[in-house]
């Protein structure tokens, strides 16, 4: 998410101007694989299941990069990472893309050489309580003991909001989400911050969840996507769209089960022109023009993934609040494809 | 006179008295009772107080124990199925123990291999540890590491043939050289090992380990428990005779070799580990070109190896530097030279000295291994805070989760310190 980035930073700083290598494209191509950077464990986003297969959020995006270049949901070569690791990994080539709930930032992108292609979570950070303390709102929270992880954003996001609303607080400080888990369940703090994603899933693990609440208020903005190195915009546009394709083809109404159908049948240009049998954004793109079909038959349009991996339906229960469509309210806005 | 003093008393016993039995709170467990336990009024408060610690401890985790839940497959159907009793979900292990043995990504069908090479580990060892053995069994031990190599990580059986191959070459050529020059043996065995194994990588095919006996298996999915046990056993085996060599070294009367050691010693010590095993995991990356990196498995254990063998070369030192300045002038008194004066007197001391230091050293590195899931490598420890309580079925189990692995470290330890205890009693030749 927003671990320090200051190792990350120094590293990269010095040594970048020599790590960025042009044609990624090609160099996956001719490898045969995509080397993609994903989280070492977060619930619903990257975590391989009891059969060792990677399964979340962020995977689904590398897959479907792997389907749209290579041809193949599973010529993935997953490489985990830290918060700690993630950016050294990226710039020096040892991963092609970074998928990694990672937090676009002004300095990321500008100072640390990244070019970030879209976001695939719209998240945020939030509080929770425990019922029985009767909070309905963060500003209610005067005096409050406060768990949260050092050396995060969340830490000076939480200062700047108690002095904008000219309230005290007590930080606890924890080194990772379990050990805040359980010390807010210990009862050392009255309430336990961090984003509002992974305050849900660490609430559905709680034993009673009911007795707990998500207080309403977001007090930061935390777009979750994929990266790429700074100055190889052919391999930026190939991730880019990929991830433009899932989200259209939840706007189009293109899912993995009516995706042949629609290719065939479909009234609508932009369908047909996502789906390859108009036209030649492929081409322009340096693939061959079924890319977006196959990204999307991968693991389904970004509805699909959402409501497999982190959805309603699923234990960690998020609605998709922000991440819905903007025809539904929602952030969720790709360019046209024309 | 003795007439008069038969009869002067009026009864003199023939027999001994049969013992009485000591009073009752002078023995058993009641005299141990109030030896040990309450001596004094200090004493009996400690020991009511250590009771009840322990009581609280036992009461606690006793009943959590045996309401142990072995077969649900999620933690909510385990807290469905204790209904609301204090009890362990232990499930999680009997669902993920593979994961935590042997990595994620470990294919399962081969979970034999890196067992067997376990299993020939103890062979290999035990006429390293117990000096009794029939040496001949040296000869397994020394081929051990490429049988070991083969079976986990499988590939192309030529690959460890042609290691092993260069190793032979190496000490051919220097037990031919040896008896000129301790540094003309030294070095034309490293230099033969290396000719060998650059003309043997050219003979063998490219696409070898395709079709190999055993399935390659890559190092990024080895993982679990056997990738510390990896770690720990590999980097103890070749930090030991570096240490040894850097001792030695410190020790030097050629400023140069001298100064080489203290600052490499000296460098390694001042910096943690873990800052070791980012440079080996970020760093180094820089230096390779993108396609050519070399294998994280090995960089890490160089790292930890370089650490290690700086923390041992102090521990030797400390035990040649307790040995009396007479025992390296009788060495040169007889007429040995240097090498043969350090194999055959000073250090099989100065070793046996050093032996709790040098155990104390490997059963640290072998805890330290778990470093290693900092850097995104899922040993025992990474595979716990990262796949395992990541997946939706057992995001919060924690107590049963690093029990296991407590357990599991415990008992590799524990037997690390017992064997250390064992050698030193056998060793001791001095009249304490």
């Amino acid at each position: 998410m927003k671990k320090n980035v200051i190792l990350g930073a120094l590293t990269v700083a010095g040594l970048s101007a020599g790590a960025a290598a042009a044609g990624t494209l090609d160099d996956v191509k001719a490898r045969g694989t995509l080397n993609c950077g994903v989280n070492t464990g977060l619930v619903g986003f990257a975590a391989p299941d009891a059969n060792g297969e990677w399964k979340g959020v962020d995977v689904a995006v590398c897959r479907a990069v792997a389907a749209a270049v290579l041809n193949d949901p599973t010529a993935v070569e997953f490489v985990p990472t830290t918060g700690k690791t993630r950016f050294t990994a990226l710039a020096s080539g040892e991963i092609d893309m970074l998928s990694r709930v990672t937090t676009w930032t002004f300095s990321r992108d500008v100072d640390l050489k990244f070019t970030f292609v879209g976001v695939n979570y719209y998240d945020g950070q939030g509080f929770m309580v425990p019922k029985a303390l009767g909070v309905s709102s963060a500003r209610e929270l005067d005096g409050a003991t406060v768990c949260v992880q050092t050396g995060t954003t969340t830490e000076l996001n939480l200062a700047d909001f108690f002095r904008t609303n000219n309230i005290s607080y007590e930080p606890v400080p924890v080194e990772t989400t379990a050990e805040g888990q359980q010390q807010y369940l210990a009862g050392s703090c009255d309430t336990y911050t961090t984003d509002a994603s992974a305050l849900a899933a660490t609430r559905a693990s709680f034993e009673a969840p009911g007795d707990h609440v998500i207080l309403p208020e977001i007090i930061s903005k935390e777009p979750l996507g994929p990266l790429v190195r700074h100055g190889d915009d052919e391999w930026a546009d190939v991730v880019r769209w990929t991830l433009n394709a899932l989200i259209t083809a939840e706007e189009l109404g293109v899912t993995s089960a009516n995706l042949d159908e629609m290719a065939a049948n479909s009234e609508n240009p932009e369908v047909a022109r996502l789906l390859g049998t108009e036209g030649t954004l492929g081409e322009m793109l340096g693939l061959d023009a079924a890319w977006a079909k196959r990204a999307i038959a991968a693991e389904g349009n970004y509805g699909e993934i959402f409501a497999r991996h982190i959805g309603e339906e699923t234990p960690i229960g998020l609605a998709r609040g922000l991440n819905a469509q903007w025809t539904d309210g929602g952030l969720l806005y790709s360019p046209p494809f024309r | 006179m003795s007439d008069i003093h038969a009869n002067s008393v009026a009864f003199v016993r023939k027999t001994e008295i049969p013992p009485a039995p000591p009073p009752y709170a002078a023995t058993g467990p009641v005299k141990w009772l109030r030896e040990n336990l309450f001596a004094t009024p200090a004493n009996s408060l400690l020991t009511i107080a250590a009771l009840y610690v322990i009581w609280l401890i036992l009461s606690g985790a006793l009943p959590w124990i045996a309401n142990g839940i072995w077969t649900t497959s999620s933690l909510t159907e385990c807290r469905q199925a204790l209904d609301g009793v204090a009890g362990a979900c232990f499930s999680v292990l009997t669902e993920r123990w593979n994961q935590l043995l042997f990595g994620f990504q470990y294919p399962s069908e081969f979970y034999w291999r890196p067992t067997l090479a376990l299993v020939l580990l103890f062979v290999a060892a035990a006429p390293v540890l117990f000096f009794d053995l029939p040496r001949k069994l040296l000869v397994f031990t020394a081929v051990y590491p490429f049988i070991a190599f083969w079976l986990i990580w499988g590939g192309t059986i030529l690959t460890p043939i042609l290691a092993l191959a260069g190793v032979i070459a190496g000490a051919l050529v220097y037990q031919r050289l040896v008896t000129g020059s301790f540094a003309y043996g030294f070095f034309g065995g490293i230099i033969a090992a290396f000719i060998v194994w650059t003309v043997g990588g050219w003979i063998i095919p490219a696409g070898a380990s395709d079709s190999a006996m055993l399935t390659a298996v890559p190092s990024r999915d080895l993982g679990g428990f056997m990738l510390n046990m990896m770690l720990g056993v590999t980097c103890v085996t070749l930090s030991v005779p570096i240490g040894i060599a850097l001792a030695l070294g410190r020790q030097s009367s050629m400023p140069l070799i001298k100064m080489i050691c203290v600052v490499f010693i000296e460098f390694i010590r001042g910096v943690p580990l873990i800052t070791l095993l980012f440079v080996a995991s970020v760093m180094l990356a820089y230096f390779f070109p993108p396609e050519s990196t070399l294998d994280l498995f090995l960089r890490v254990v160089i790292m930890i190896t370089m650490f290690s063998s700086a923390y041992i070369a102090e521990v030797i030192r400390g035990g040649l530097a307790a040995l009396p300045k007479g025992q390296y002038e009788a060495a040169d008194s007889l007429g040995l030279d240097y090498p043969q004066a350090m194999r055959l007197i000073i250090l099989p001391q100065a070793l046996k000295i050093s032996i709790p230091g040098i155990v104390n050293i490997a059963v640290g590195l072998f805890k330290d291994t778990t470093l290693v899931s900092v850097i995104g490598m899922f040993d025992i420890v990474g595979m716990i805070r990262g796949p395992i309580l990541a997946s939706t079925e057992w995001n919060g189990v924690y107590w049963e989760l690093l029990g296991f692995a407590s357990v599991l470290f415990f008992i590799v330890c524990y037997g690390i310190s017992q064997y250390s205890q064992w050698l030193e009693r056998r060793l001791a030749t001095d009249h304490r």
